[in-house]
């Protein structure tokens, strides 16, 4: 690497076009709506920067609070689920046959690229009332009444279809089936890159498969399971279209409630510091991500 | 010659039961790895199936049709919509792939003060949520007054900003795993040779670079044409594009003129996936 004096020149024209449109068109709208949050409206359109913390203080009141609560307790199920789905999924895959592995992981991240604003509508056929979860529900529930019938028990009655969507369950859903790759590819390195002589030697050692799983595997892998969290948690933390779409009026998360000040409720001071509160967390979640690895590779060194 | 099946079963039973490490051979965990993908798969495929399905109502089969194809295809604000996402991801992808390559060079082979706070300012636009960055850039342009009633394309202006504007730190990122792999005597050599910085940039680093920067433009298409978070806060009345449109459609009724269109757009999306993935890995068997 050289240092930057040795050619100032290419150094400059490299670094000017990107790093002036980043400020340009990065930076500073960051920036406005960081002085939007100090401010308050005036009018119906304006909006004088007073420095004044309302925004932040009444970010805090309760019904606010809530939505963050709920925001948390969302991406934190969305990411216990991902994990608990995703260990078994990685594991099968670190320990697949070559030839296979590449492909099993293609299929991991292909619905990835795949549009999130469609494979958001594919749920919504999914899950809604007369939908193919239901459907298909509904042709168990009918065998089972018809075997019931059959032996001479009473029927279970007509099938009344449970509401799957527009509720808590439909966006935790969603959002599980929208971040599980997130999880499943940092795991996979994770254990790809793990010593399986030690699986052996407990295993060699008389430790069972479970106890194995836990004593080894999962803390060999610990690393890549913290970056799975906190890649999966940060996303979701902030989904908007997920619970837009699956959620009810009861299940709206952060990114609803910003969406709905700058545009239905046109109080855009607010929906900045809200803004800026669901950035400053995201950070949090990353300088402590970044803590955990360093911490980590102090101790292997 | 085929083995008849006879033999073939006694094939199978002669493999050795599952090693203690073959969690792959394990019956749960086939279930799970099963149950995985079709949880994954399995709404996509309904999806696209349906598309074919001539009911409105899109849970029985009824037969197989492309009339909604037709219909999606005869429907002007679609394929408006439709054009103006093509536009903005061809814009956004030939500025961001400079752009991005700009840095990765830049990363790449100076060292300079603040090099750490640099890496992670261009990290931003990928860490941050993507609301923060949509309602940004709303506030962004409506206080510079930025102008709308342009005519066409230059009424699109303002989500082509913002897409360069999150696409091109991850060309950045793509471009420079693959200089990494760029041996430096290559260009000392030239330089030794008389070549100047654009002679060495041109003959030599480029035709390096060039299947990094051919997934960097895939990448960046496809986040482009994807997007929809940071569009919906960016467009107006007049500057729809496909996946906003799909998302008022979607509002609006769940029909299977969306899945129609919503098919179109996964199979572009696969297409330039599969190139990407293609080409990364011929340049990866080439360099071996």
């Amino acid at each position: 690497m050289d240092n930057w004096r040795k050619n100032p020149r290419v150094f400059w024209i490299l670094s000017a076009p990107p790093a002036l449109w980043l400020l340009g068109f990065f930076l500073l709208p960051l920036a406005l709506i960081w002085a939007y949050s100090f401010g308050h409206k005036e009018g119906i359109i304006g909006i004088a920067i007073s420095w004044t913390p309302d925004n932040y203080l009444r970010a805090l009141d309760p019904l606010y609070l809530q939505i963050f609560l709920k925001s948390f307790w969302f991406a934190g199920m969305t990411t216990a689920v991902c994990l608990i789905v995703a260990l078994p999924v990685s594991l099968a895959i670190t320990f697949a046959p070559a030839r296979w592995k590449a492909l099993l992981l293609v299929l991991v991240i292909l619905p990835f690229w795949t549009n999130l604003l469609i494979r958001t509508y594919a749920l919504i056929a999914v899950l809604r009332t007369r939908g193919f979860l239901n459907a298909g529900l509904e042709s168990v529930w009918d065998s089972v009444d018809g075997v019931a019938r059959a032996v001479g028990l009473d029927g279970l009655g007509a099938f009344t279809p449970p509401q799957l969507l527009y509720n808590n369950f439909a966006v935790v859903f969603g959002l599980v089936y929208v971040h599980l790759p997130f999880m499943v590819l940092p795991l996979y390195a994770a254990l790809d890159r793990m010593d399986r002589s030690h699986l052996e030697a407990s295993l060699d050692l008389g430790a069972g498969q479970f106890r194995t799983f836990f004593s080894i595997t999962v803390p060999l892998a610990m690393p890549g399971i913290l970056s799975g969290v906190v890649i999966t948690f940060i996303p979701a933390l902030g989904s908007f279209l997920t619970p837009d779409l699956l959620g009810g009026t009861e299940s709206q998360m952060i990114a609803n409630v910003i969406e709905r000040q700058f545009k239905s409720a046109n109080d855009w001071p607010f929906g900045s510091a809200l803004s800026f509160i669901l950035m400053y967390i995201t950070f949090f979640a990353l300088a402590l991500r970044a803590f955990f690895s360093r911490g980590r590779s102090a101790m292997d060194t | 010659m085929r083995a008849p099946p006879q033999h073939r079963l006694r094939r199978l039973r002669r493999r050795p039961p599952p090693g203690p490490l073959d969690y792959g051979r394990h019956l749960w965990m086939r279930l799970t790895m099963l149950a995985t993908f079709v949880f994954l798969y399995a709404p996509i495929i309904t999806l696209v199936a349906f598309s074919f399905n001539d009911s409105r109502r899109n849970v029985v089969w009824r037969g197989f049709t492309v009339k909604y194809y037709l219909k999606a295809w005869h429907n002007d604000g679609l394929i408006e919509a439709f054009t103006n996402s093509l536009t903005i991801a061809v814009i956004s992808t030939a500025v961001s792939t400079v752009i991005g390559a700009m840095v990765a060079l830049q990363l790449w082979r100076f060292r300079f003060p603040f090099k750490g706070a640099y890496e992670g300012g261009m990290a931003l636009p990928i860490v941050i949520p993507e609301i923060c960055m949509g309602v940004a850039m709303l506030a962004f342009f409506s206080r510079t007054y930025w102008p709308t009633d342009l005519i066409w394309p230059f009424n699109l202006s303002a989500i082509i900003i913002a897409h360069i504007s999150f696409s091109f730190p991850f060309v950045a990122v793509v471009v420079r795993a693959r200089l990494a792999s760029f041996n430096r005597e290559f260009e000392e050599a030239a330089k030794d040779l008389g070549a100047s910085e654009w002679r060495v940039l041109r003959d030599v680093l480029l035709p390096h670079m060039a299947p990094g920067l051919v997934a960097g433009a895939l990448l960046a298409f496809t986040l482009s044409l994807d997007d929809f978070v940071i569009t919906f806060f960016t467009s107006g009345p007049d500057t729809v594009t496909f996946p906003v449109k799909i998302y008022s459609m979607v509002r609006f009724s769940v029909t299977p003129e969306v899945n129609a269109a919503s098919a179109v757009l996964i199979a572009i999306t696969l297409a330039l996936t599969a190139t990407a993935m293609f080409l990364q890995n011929r340049a990866g068997q080439k360099m071996r």
